[in-house]
């Protein structure tokens, strides 16, 4: 399908190194914190002490004292702001409802309550730390079983039905051969990318400069402009690097609004650098999830029905509620299934989407429970995951444009010598250890949006433009191979430009749908430029009515051998093995790179993360990375992953699904499994530390 | 953070004179403690006197001793072939703790008077005796997996963190001392004070005083050892759990033990009555009787409870790995 050079072996498909990876390891590569301007002042945000009350007083005298000090913003001198709605079809999305700095309202620990400029970044901090605050509390709300909290049964997650049930699953459920009944709970997580977000803006009359690392900068541009009421084009987001995200970079915050602000106010750029603790606070967290699930199977090992109820904290600053049910009406062939979510609100920082939202705390708890059945039926796990395997998409009565879970679990098996596994809980030993195999499935959707990008000839290279990021995924390379082979020339003669609000549109770096949208538009403009022989051109592309012909998902399996140390309570990740199914893969190492940073990022979920609320302050008490746990090199023993190439030309003429989030699906869940194998103890709350080993 | 003056002497006496006299001065060497207090607010110091210059760095050892300038970084020490020799369990300690990076900037005069990483003890908003006596113990009733379980007070369950003290209280090391009346000895393990109402007064070491040196005396205990650290990560990472142990048999018998625990304790816990209970027997159900006897006195609570079995277990394993090594 692409179109290449004759005789020429296409650069789609090849294992490029980064193009940017030069930039880099060579420290080249400016992110914007790095950005250096002239007669730039620095803020300090002052973040809340309390999770729910009013600020009585807030004394700023200490603080103007230091020197240096320019201005310090409160809600009581702050100018107004008002949060628009999100409206995810209109590229708007705030990840709060509730605008900081607008009144003396606090509705969580770690809101801001302050912005600090100053000329030095030195200054702005310690004027940040002098800043007296005093509060009327109100009693908060922070814990899941708190009767005084509304709940709520959410509607939908991004146009996905959250409340849905076909057949009878009560009934199926209760003439079961056999069934699992469980509580699957995972906790509060954050996404914790290495870089913090930051925000320099920069006013050139009433026109705006932000540089910030995104991962939407239409998004960003739509929402500062809505809340300053400037018209969009007044707006100019540059991102050329992001320093990771996971997602807690896709949704536009009030941060960047404070920034540009305040250099609004002082008539010069600002620049504004999170700490560590308020990405903690202020940019997201997956939350809390309790799974209440039920299956059902015949003697046979038939799945009959599935319930899988999500109770989900989520938070009154907020409005993201975690879809974990969400993957059970479609994973596996099964007559009766119901999922039901309900969101608990509480006095929390808000929630947003973190790398596969949904399918990652809902892959724990479903693929927990069916390696329980598989233990009550006595079936091996992989056998009882090809017996349910669907032949088409159960809720939406739609054929999968390509569907290759089966060969994934048969491949990975293979691979894996999952033959040679312990049948039984405690059955092989080595030394103190306990060795135990599991496995789980994995999956995420296929999504796809319209996009357009732009290439202009240069002497003898080629600029390509479109508003799209690369937030450490390979993006650069891709678009430079996809557009090397359109354009029939050498990967070194193309130039990529992205991060850039000023570029043709691209959808946010989420819901792994940049590869899938950016590229068939890349490709589309670089044939467009062959054909006319000109020196310009520009095209978009969209999803059509393929869309509502077929339901498009990736799959996964994902095999872990373990060994557990019972004595002590330590597990180690001995092996891991992820095999995908993503349609054509553009480029297999950083491909592969995205699969198995998604599979360490499971392996924290499965053994470590843990984000803790003061149950009296609402603090986050875990609010840096020696307190909130993220693997190290010495947690990952052997890894790899590998792929089956089913190119899926039903969702775009590259064939390509995203590999961004699936690798983190199953994980959990398959470390669990193996966790059961190796010592017959079943953890079903996340993560399994050593104390719940002994 | 909050401005600060440097000053920066090269000789001891000097150093000793500007933390006497200075207001509000506070020492720092490799500042990978001091640094991180001073970002999270918890240290305010208007002046820091850098003792980096100060000829404290050198390692020396004799027929019945090793002395570790108070400046060696912990990197120098866990790699110095006279500690891997005589004290394993010493070099392996230093390299549980931190990372690569902070271990070739911390020293091990710095390393002994770490202080804790209780979270409430961290955020200035929360209530922490040790920070200011009569404010109250936000840990109490909030999160404190991490707690210690012995040699706690109705005060402060902060742990005491350093991998490598745990070591230097198990080889019975001895502090020199620095202060304007000349040097003195004291043993660490007497150096540390238990919080009792009076949380903030972890040591023995006056405001105008230095460490200068550790000097630690050679032994067959201290040689055939071993530590054992139980973590929720493999690296980077404090204890949940840690035994530094050692012994010394005398044929099949126990002639000495040492036993000292970390992430439990207070302060790093050196367990005497544990090491008598050994002297004399074989091992084996003696290594359980040890640890029963190690923990009779923890005090657990709701987050932190696993630990006395744990800490039994680790002790148990450490023992054993030990007599494996004979």
């Amino acid at each position: 399908m692409t179109a290449t050079l004759t005789g020429r072996k296409p650069l789609i498909g090849t294992p490029i190194d980064r193009v940017d990876g030069r930039l880099k390891v060579t420290g080249q590569a400016q992110y914007t914190a790095d950005m250096p301007v002239e007669h730039v002042a620095y803020a300090a945000i002052v973040t809340s002490t309390i999770a729910h009350g009013t600020i009585r007083s807030i004394d700023t005298s200490a603080a103007a004292e230091i020197h240096g000090v320019l201005k310090i913003f409160t809600h009581e001198n702050s100018p107004r702001f008002t949060q628009p709605e999100a409206d995810f079809m209109k590229a708007l999305v705030p990840a709060q409802t509730f605008m900081p700095l607008q009144g003396p309202d606090v509705v969580h620990y770690g809101q801001q309550i302050a912005i600090v400029v100053a000329e030095t970044f030195e200054a702005a901090r310690a004027a940040a730390a002098r800043v007296r605050v005093t509060y009327d509390l109100s009693p908060a709300l922070l814990t899941l079983d708190d009767p005084k909290a509304a709940r709520t049964k959410p509607e939908e997650f991004f146009g996905s039905a959250l409340q849905t049930e076909r057949g009878n699953v009560e009934r199926h459920l209760a003439s079961a051969a056999a069934t699992v009944d469980e509580l699957y709970t995972t906790p509060t997580q954050f996404h914790n990318p290495m870089e913090p977000h930051a925000t320099l803006a920069q006013w050139n009359g009433d026109k705006l400069t932000v540089h910030e690392p995104s991962q939407w900068v239409k998004g960003l541009q739509n929402y500062v402009a809505t809340v300053f009421g400037i018209p969009v084009e007044d707006v100019h987001i540059i991102s050329p690097f992001v320093g990771g995200g996971f997602g807690n970079k896709g949704f536009s915050f009030a941060h960047t609004i404070f920034a540009a602000m305040a250099a609004r106010e002082l008539k010069r750029p600002v620049k504004l650098v999170l700490t560590r603790t308020q990405l903690f606070e202020q940019t997201g967290n997956r939350p809390r999830t309790e799974q209440h699930v039920r299956i059902g199977a015949d003697k046979d090992g038939r799945l009959v029905a599935i319930d899988h109820a999500s109770t989900i904290g989520t938070s009154v600053a907020g409005w993201f509620v975690e879809p974990s049910g969400r993957i059970s009406p479609m994973l596996y062939s099964c007559p009766n299934v119901r999922i039901s979510h309900e969101a608990v609100w509480l006095n929390t920082p808000a929630p947003g989407p973190m790398r596969a939202p949904g399918e990652t705390p809902g892959t724990f708890a479903l693929e927990s429970a069916l390696d329980e059945l598989a233990t009550k039926l006595g079936i091996d796990p992989i056998e009882l995951r090809v017996k349910n395997d669907a032949s088409q998409d159960e809720e939406e009565k739609l054929p999968f444009s390509s569907r290759h879970l089966v060969e994934c679990l048969q491949l990975g098996a293979k691979r894996f010598g999952w033959e040679d596994r312990p049948r039984n809980p405690r059955e092989r030993r080595e030394h103190n250890e306990f060795i135990g195999f599991g496995v789980a499935s994995a999956t995420f959707p296929g999504l796809r949006s319209p996009a357009s990008a732009r290439v202009r000839r240069d002497k003898e290279s080629f600029l390509i433009e479109v508003a799209t990021h690369d937030i450490g995924t390979g993006m650069y390379s891709i678009i430079a191979q996809v557009a090397a082979d359109a354009l029939g020339v050498g990967v070194e003669r193309i130039e990529v430009r992205i991060g850039d609000s000023a570029l043709p549109a691209a959808p946010v770096a989420g819901g792994s749908m940049s590869t899938a949208s950016v590229m068939p538009a890349v490709q589309a403009a670089c044939l467009k430029l062959r054909e006319s022989g000109g020196n310009e051109a520009e095209a978009s592309s969209a999803p059509g009515d393929e869309q509502g012909r077929y339901s498009f998902h990736s799959f996964g399996a994902q095999f872990v051998e373990i060994r557990v140390d019972e004595t002590l309570g330590r597990v180690r990740v001995a092996r891991a093995l992820g095999v995908f199914d993503c349609g054509k893969i553009i480029n297999p190492k950083t491909a592969r790179s995205q699969f198995l940073g998604g599979m360490v990022f499971g392996i924290g979920m499965a053994l470590m993360e843990d984000g803790v609320f003061d149950k009296r302050s609402g603090r986050v008490v875990t609010d840096n990375l020696a307190d909130y746990r993220i693997p190290v090199n010495a947690d990952i023993g052997e890894i790899d992953a590998i792929t089956v190439e089913h190119p899926d030309f039903l969702l775009n003429p590259i064939g390509a699904r995203g590999v961004g989030e699936i690798g983190t699906t199953g994980v959990a869940a398959a470390i669990a499994n193996a966790v059961y194998n190796a010592t017959g103890k079943r953890i079903r709350t996340l993560p399994i530390t050593p104390d719940k080993l002994l | 953070m909050q401005a600060f003056e440097l000053l920066q002497p090269t000789d001891t006496r000097e150093a000793l004179k500007l933390i006497a006299e200075t207001k509000g001065a506070a020492v720092i060497a490799g500042g990978t403690n001091i640094v991180d207090l001073m970002k999270c607010g918890v240290a305010s110091p208007s002046t820091l006197v850098d003792i980096t210059r100060l000829p404290l760095n050198s390692i020396e050892s004799n027929a019945k001793r090793i002395r570790l300038g108070a400046l060696a970084s912990n990197s120098d020490v866990a790699y110095h072939s006279g500690v891997v020799e005589h004290f394993p369990m010493l070099s392996q300690a230093f390299l549980a703790g931190a990372s690569p990076q902070l271990r070739n900037m911390a020293t091990v005069g710095g390393n002994v008077l770490q202080r804790t990483r209780c979270p409430y003890f961290r955020d200035p908003a929360a209530a922490c005796n040790k920070r200011h006596e009569g404010d109250g113990c936000d840990a109490f009733e909030g999160l404190h997996r991490m707690h210690a379980i012995l040699g706690t007070s109705d005060a402060c369950i902060a742990t005491h963190p350093s991998d490598a003290a745990v070591a230097l209280v198990a080889l019975d090391a001895i502090l020199e001392i620095h202060g304007p009346s000349g040097a003195r000895r004291i043993s660490l393990e007497e150096f540390y004070a238990l919080p009792g109402e009076t949380p903030s007064i972890e040591n023995d070491l006056k405001p105008d005083e230095l460490i200068a040196a550790i000097e630690i005396p050679l032994g067959r205990a201290h040689r055939h050892s071993t530590y054992l650290k139980v973590r929720d990560r493999a690296s980077y990472e404090f204890a949940l759990v840690s035994v530094a142990a050692g012994l010394d048999f005398d044929g099949d018998r126990i002639g000495a033990a040492r036993i000292a625990l970390g992430g439990v304790g207070t302060i790093p816990w050196r367990v005497r009555g544990a090491e008598e209970a050994l002297v004399g027997t074989t091992g084996d159900s003696a290594f359980k009787d040890a640890a029963d006897i190690a923990l009779k006195h923890a005090v657990p609570r709701r987050d932190n409870a696993f630990k006395v079995e744990l800490a039994k277990r680790a002790i148990v394993r450490a023992l054993e790995t030990v007599r494996l090594g004979q």
